[in-house]
């Protein structure tokens, strides 16, 4: 706990990445690829949202997306589990590639593409079930009824998701009697119940107080053990803090993407310099 | 006052409170004041009033006296007594006149009589009146003189009282079983023997000759059903002859002695001896009979529960077939249809299908339910009862089926206003976990869409009880021979007819040859339909309540 406060006051303070304690330095090169995005456009209807985007996101990594505010770096999010199809206008074309598999072929079933990569909103969405219920919701869809089966898994993604001591005597009561945090915690633990391989994180803390970003930026830097973690974030002290590659994304385009240390101490392009020194965005 | 406080009075908003205010209070003091005529002028009917005897001089007329409850009393202008006949004292502007219900419709003719107070003389209030509630000819007011078994005197006088109430109690234990016997016992034989003759139809239908086997079984069984009903017919003799041992001798207000089977006697009281408590239990009594009796004379009289049951049943099945037809319908315009011009118009036109006015309804259902789809559902199952109908005349499912119609786009209008109240990003949440569109659809968004159906639910419930015009051309009866639910078996019989509250009181209040002694029931029954509106939209509120307390996140 300790050791988090320190963490967190210094960045709240000012961008002072040279002194966070980092590991050995990242090099792409070094990491096996999760998702690989090649010359990807999109569209909505006739106006282009995303511009030739190419990009790999590292397993077991934390990759940020950062840019001012409709950049398009959550509608790149919501690519990744084909959040857009719901949209009817929406077109794409290039490649993107899940573990060499281009999830766009119309050979490939959305819902288990969804199954594989998980998502979390920026706004807690819990459904008005039980916190259990909630949590055995992935695992009932796929048809697992078994009542301790279910038990096992709802206490380990709530474990997981670092709820499960606040939680634990109040299972059965409705998820939406939780505080906002909580909540969030929640939605994290019902995405990681049915064992994803990717973790998609569209704005997870930007409706939290700061408490709660705290636990759950936490939370990311446990879970990335088990997961890879795509996370869209408008803080760059957070996008910082917790991840391990960072893509600055402006106007529809990946402006610059590398390690985040590298990205945030010695950015390569003056847009990229001029937004995370607070220049415009 | 000076301008200035008057436009600051007008700024500070207080004449627009006042005005709501207002209004609130005159809808308010309407909604008391209908549900209180009601009640009172429904409720009062079932007290037993004392019953006055009073002197009666009509000029040129010898006096009688008469006797009866004091119903009603008028005060009218001194010129329409004068014109009457009435001699008032000079500068007097009105009088009085009162509505005495005197009874014995069958000697005198009619049971209700206006009378002048100045021709009334005193009025006394003897305790040894007796009212006597009868199974026809309505009531009978009068003095109990004797009581008789087959013509033999058995008490006379005082001790006679005692005696009627005894006999009494046996002879309508003896019209219960009988009523057992008749409704039940040979109805079910009756039943026996009519789906044999239709089997034996569908027989020759089938062009089986005489003579098989079958018809010998037939042939068999009737004859085993035969016997039974001249065995229930020897005990029903029976049970008449000892119904009709005891009579009772009553004198009239006139002084004639009249004799009256105890057969023909519902209940006979002497409200004037009564105790203010003993009145509150008779009171409460007959509310009871009433809600939970048959009708007796022409509707006029006894208690209203195959009218009350005939509604209930018809809203619930009226339920059970608009909801799931109206949601499905929701979920299609809204979830799974196209968003255009031609939803648009679907859409406009399901608004428009509530405005259409609903005797229109009541057409349709004549002519495609009941014609088309109930004369071809015969033609096709029910050849041998032809050509008497089973489902090819109007009846309760044909009547719920009409009402569906009538409430059905008021569900589809609540259900798509709730699905499209569901935020989307739980709609999200569910397809980012891996649920199919439907999937997420069942799981979720339906059940938060819950509360809204019921909402839906309840306004068509409202409209679907207090609608009489279509139902009297696709199912509704002034009088009901049985009950659509019973224990002869398919035990829910729709195609029966059925009595309905609302047609109720239109048959008591305008059918019916007695206006004096309907007005009162038509209040009461009126208040009986209120109620039962209120009764169904509390529980579906309940329920719905329910259903929110268990999904809060729309509001969230």
């Amino acid at each position: 706990m300790e050791e988090t406060k320190v963490r967190h006051t210094t960045a709240a303070r000012a961008i002072d990445i040279a002194s966070l304690p980092r590991g050995k330095k990242l090099d792409m090169a070094n990491e096996s690829t999760c998702i690989e995005v090649n010359d990807f456009n999109l569209f909505y209807g006739n106006k282009q949202a995303l511009f030739d985007i190419n990009m790999k996101v590292a397993k077991n990594r934390v990759t940020a997306f950062i840019g001012p505010s409709g950049c398009g770096k959550s509608t790149l999010l919501r690519s990744f589990n084909r959040m857009n199809d719901l949209i009817d206008s929406v077109k794409i074309n290039g490649e993107m590639l899940l573990d060499g598999e281009d999830i766009n072929k119309p050979s490939v079933n959305v819902a288990d593409l969804r199954r594989q990569v998980g998502m979390v909103f920026q706004k807690p969405n819990p459904f008005p079930k039980s916190i259990y219920e909630n949590v055995a919701y992935g695992l009932r869809l796929q048809g697992v009824n078994d009542r301790s089966t279910l038990d096992k898994v709802v206490e380990k993604s709530l474990k997981g998701a670092a709820l499960w001591d606040e939680v634990k005597d109040r299972l059965q009561e409705s998820a939406m009697g939780m505080s906002g945090g909580q909540q969030q915690r929640l939605v994290i633990a019902r995405a990681i119940a049915i064992e994803p391989e990717v973790l998609l994180l569209d704005e997870p803390a930007s409706a939290l107080d700061p408490l709660s970003t705290l636990k759950i930026e936490e939370l990311i830097f446990e879970l990335k053990d088990k997961y890879t973690i795509v996370i869209v974030t408008h803080n760059m002290q957070q996008a910082a803090r917790v991840s391990d590659y960072t893509a600055f994304m402006y106007m529809g385009k990946v402006i610059e993407f590398g390690a985040t240390d590298e990205l945030f101490t010695n950015p390569t392009k003056k847009q990229t310099e001029d937004y995370i020194t607070g220049r415009y965005g | 006052m000076t301008n200035q406080p008057l436009s600051s009075w007008v700024k500070s908003g207080s004449p627009w409170v006042w005005l709501n205010a207002g209004a609130v209070s005159i809808s308010l003091v309407m909604v008391i004041g209908l549900l209180g005529l009601i009640a009172v002028r429904g409720l009062s009917h079932f007290w037993p009033a004392d019953i006055v005897a009073v002197g009666y001089v009509e000029p040129g007329k010898d006096s009688v006296t008469l006797l009866g409850e004091v119903v009603d009393k008028e005060t009218v202008s001194a010129l329409r007594l004068r014109n009457a006949g009435v001699v008032l004292p000079e500068g007097q502007s009105s009088g009085e006149r009162f509505l005495l219900k005197i009874g014995n419709r069958d000697y005198f003719g009619l049971d209700y009589r206006w009378v002048n107070g100045p021709w009334m003389a005193e009025e006394i209030r003897p305790v040894n009146v007796v009212a006597i509630e009868r199974r026809e000819w309505g009531h009978f007011y009068g003095y109990l003189s004797a009581v008789k078994e087959a013509g033999e005197l058995v008490a006379k006088g005082d001790p006679a009282w005692n005696e009627l109430q005894q006999r009494l109690e046996r002879s309508n234990s003896l019209v219960a079983q009988i009523k057992k016997i008749e409704k039940h016992a040979i109805g079910d034989i009756n039943h026996a023997l009519e789906s044999l003759r239709l089997d034996e139809r569908q027989l020759d239908i089938d062009g089986i000759a005489e003579g098989s086997l079958q018809h010998q079984e037939i042939a068999e069984s009737r004859q085993a059903w035969n016997e039974q009903y001249k065995v229930l017919q020897e005990r029903l003799e029976g049970l008449y002859r000892a119904l009709n041992r005891d009579q009772i001798t009553m004198m009239m207000s006139d002084g004639r002695e009249v004799e009256i089977p105890l057969a023909k006697v519902v209940d006979a009281y002497r409200p004037n001896a009564m105790s203010r408590l003993d009145k509150l239990g008779f009171y409460f009594n007959e509310v009871w009979k009433f809600v939970s009796g048959d009708p007796r004379e022409a509707n006029t009289e006894g208690g209203i529960f195959p009218a009350i049951f005939g509604t209930v049943m018809m809203v619930m099945i009226m339920a059970v077939l608009v909801t799931p037809f109206g949601v499905v319908a929701a979920v299609y315009l809204k979830e799974y249809a196209t968003q255009g011009p031609t939803i648009r118009l679907i859409r406009i036109a399901v608004n428009n299908l509530a405005g259409v006015p609903s005797i229109v309804y009541g057409v349709f259902g004549l002519g495609f339910f009941v014609y088309f789809l109930g004369g071809n559902i015969d033609e096709l199952f029910f050849e041998a009862s032809l050509p008497s109908p089973t489902f090819g005349t109007p009846g309760l499912l044909w009547a719920s089926l009409t009402l569906a119609i009538l409430t059905v786009p008021v569900v589809i209008v609540a259900t798509e206003e709730g699905l499209s109240r569901i935020p989307r990003n739980i709609r999200e949440g569910s397809l980012a976990l891996g649920a199919t569109k439907a999937e997420t659809l069942w799981r979720t968004v339906l059940p938060m869409a819950a509360p809204a159906m019921m909402t839906g639910l309840i306004l068509a419930v409202a409209r679907a009880a207090g609608e009489v015009a279509p139902l009297m051309m696709v199912g509704v009866v002034k009088l009901a021979p049985a009950l659509a639910v019973d224990t002869v078996a398919p035990y829910l019989h729709l195609d029966r007819q059925f009595m309905h509250l609302g047609f109720h009181i239109y048959d008591v209040g305008f059918q019916s040859p007695n206006v004096e002694a309907a007005e009162p029931l038509v209040y009461a029954t009126a208040l009986l339909l209120v109620l039962i509106i209120v009764v169904l939209n509390i529980t579906a509120i309940s329920i719905r309540n329910r259903l929110r307390e268990n999904s809060k996140a729309s509001e969230n």
